[in-house]
């Protein structure tokens, strides 16, 4: 049975189609990449598997049970379990990075304060931030943020890890540290979901790429299938144009 | 210059209990309408509930849009006038006494009544302004972890929104000390009025009202005072400055 599985997602937004009938589905330990041109439904799509949006159509389903029936308060309980990376980190501005990572085991997991620093901690450390976890977010680089904000989505202990271009708002220099915590994670059996434009990266790390536009999922295949020069796919054409413009830079 | 005692012995212990009055008007009204302006605040900058959004703009808007004096009379003198038509009502229903009662405020009553209502509609403004300027991406951050709508204003939503309504919010209550003084209106002796009639008692209105000033400055500044301080003790590294 897959960990995660996304039946006929459809979702409109404004009166227009976002993403039309996307189904999808993660095994355990899986980690697929989706790429696609900006604007083609990748960020919405994601947002509907997590219930950040409620999908017109369709459901999820995590380990077999559907979020569609779900009530309020299972549906938070159902987010607990997939953890979300923003393009934009999403830190908490008001709090340091380890009560960043702290807020939401104390609040939603009802850990002490102390358990919840010390697994705060924990989590930082495993993102190589364990001497950083007093300062605050204007205090961090971006890409130390988004390790910080991979910390805070880890210390819920969830089974899935969606991730939304996690390094598209970071300067190159700092893109490396984000991609190799990413890297680590599949390394260690994460089951996760990535929306990106490193296509070097993903191709090195996934076994299945999906390609998003205009809502759909157009084509999908191992990177070998989909990239190979002379497959003529949309797919191989859209990385050729990202592998054009980063030559040209 | 001379100073007459007889002037003198009557307008500090007038004034004193004056300002004892005004203190009493002031720290209510300052924490109910901070209270009232934060739930307010709440519901209008994150449009939630919604059923309760369009009641809380049209009470900021009554409140923004009249002035204080008429809101003072009104609560005053006009609300009896609604007792006279509730209490037939709730003796022949056997509604509770407090119903009818609540349309007599005292003097005081209605002023702090009126200061709070008055109060939370201009500090809703400032906390409605710093919740829109927190970037979505927080809430559904924190909505994406598991959090419940509620716990995402309180935990997240919230502690920024002070902080960055706090120079206002503190503005808003200087200002309340100053108006307080319309409570005098109302007949209620306090700094203002004390001043008032002690000055025209001896006829002597620039001293009366100079002291009272002093009273209003030293009160505005240990306020502002205060607000900078927990201002600096609240403050995050880097937070509202970008």
């Amino acid at each position: 049975m897959p960990v995660l599985e996304a039946r006929h997602i459809s979702k409109s937004l404004g009166g227009k189609l976002i993403v039309d009938d996307v189904s999808l589905t993660l095994d355990q330990g899986e980690l697929k990449v989706l790429i696609g041109p900006s604007g083609g439904g990748k960020s919405t799509l994601l947002q509907c598997i997590h219930y950040l949006h409620r999908p017109d159509q369709g459901e999820v389903l995590l380990e077999g049970r559907s979020a569609a029936e779900m009530g309020r308060r299972n549906i938070c309980a159902f987010r607990q379990e997939i953890g979300m990376i923003f393009q934009d980190f999403n830190l908490f501005d008001h709090l340091s990075a380890e009560n960043n990572v702290a807020v939401a085991l104390r609040k939603v997991k009802k850990f002490s304060t102390r358990a919840a620093l010390e697994r705060a901690r924990a989590e930082l450390a495993r993102v190589g931030l364990a001497d950083k976890a007093r300062l605050y977010p204007a205090e961090l680089s971006g890409g130390q943020k988004q390790r910080v904000s991979i910390a805070r989505a880890l210390a819920m202990d969830p089974k899935v890890m969606l991730l939304d271009e996690p390094t598209s708002a970071l300067d190159p220099e700092l893109i490396g540290e984000v991609l190799n915590v990413i890297a680590d994670l599949a390394q260690g059996g994460m089951t996760m979901l990535m929306a990106t434009h490193q296509i070097g990266f993903a191709r090195r790390l996934t076994n299945e790429i999906l390609f998003m536009e205009k809502g759909r999922l157009t084509e999908r295949g191992s990177p070998a299938e989909l990239l190979a020069p002379g497959s003529n796919s949309r797919a191989a054409e859209f990385c050729a144009k990202l592998a054009q413009l980063m030559g040209r830079e | 210059m001379m100073i007459e005692s007889a002037f003198y012995q009557a307008l500090w212990p007038a004034l004193f209990k004056g300002f004892k009055l005004s203190l009493a008007l002031i720290l209510p009204s300052a924490a109910g309408g901070l209270v009232l302006g934060v739930l307010v605040g709440l519901i209008r900058g994150t449009e939630q509930p919604r059923w309760l959004f369009r009641p809380c703009q049209a009470y900021v808007s009554l409140f923004r849009g009249t002035a204080l004096a008429v809101q003072l009379f009104i609560c005053y003198y006009g609300l009896p006038e609604l007792g006279l038509l509730l209490k037939p009502l709730c003796l022949e229903f056997g509604l509770p006494e407090w119903l009818w009662r609540l349309c007599y405020p005292s003097a005081y009553g209605a002023s702090v009544l009126v200061f709070i209502l008055c109060s939370g509609a201009y500090q809703s403004e400032y906390i409605r302004g710093a919740i829109l300027s927190i970037k979505r991406g927080q809430f559904l951050a924190a909505r994406a972890l598991g959090f419940s709508r509620w716990q995402s204003f309180s935990a997240v939503i919230l502690p920024q929104a002070l902080r960055l309504a706090w120079p206002g919010c503190s503005n808003e209550v200087i200002y309340l000390i100053k108006y307080s003084s319309l409570a005098y209106l109302l007949s209620a002796r306090e700094l203002t009025g004390a001043a008032f009639s002690v000055g025209s008692f001896h006829f002597r209105y620039t001293e009366s009202f100079f002291c009272a000033a002093l009273f209003y400055l030293s009160l505005v500044s240990l306020a502002t005072w205060l607000f900078s301080r927990l201002e600096r003790a609240w403050a995050v590294p880097g937070f509202g400055r970008s």
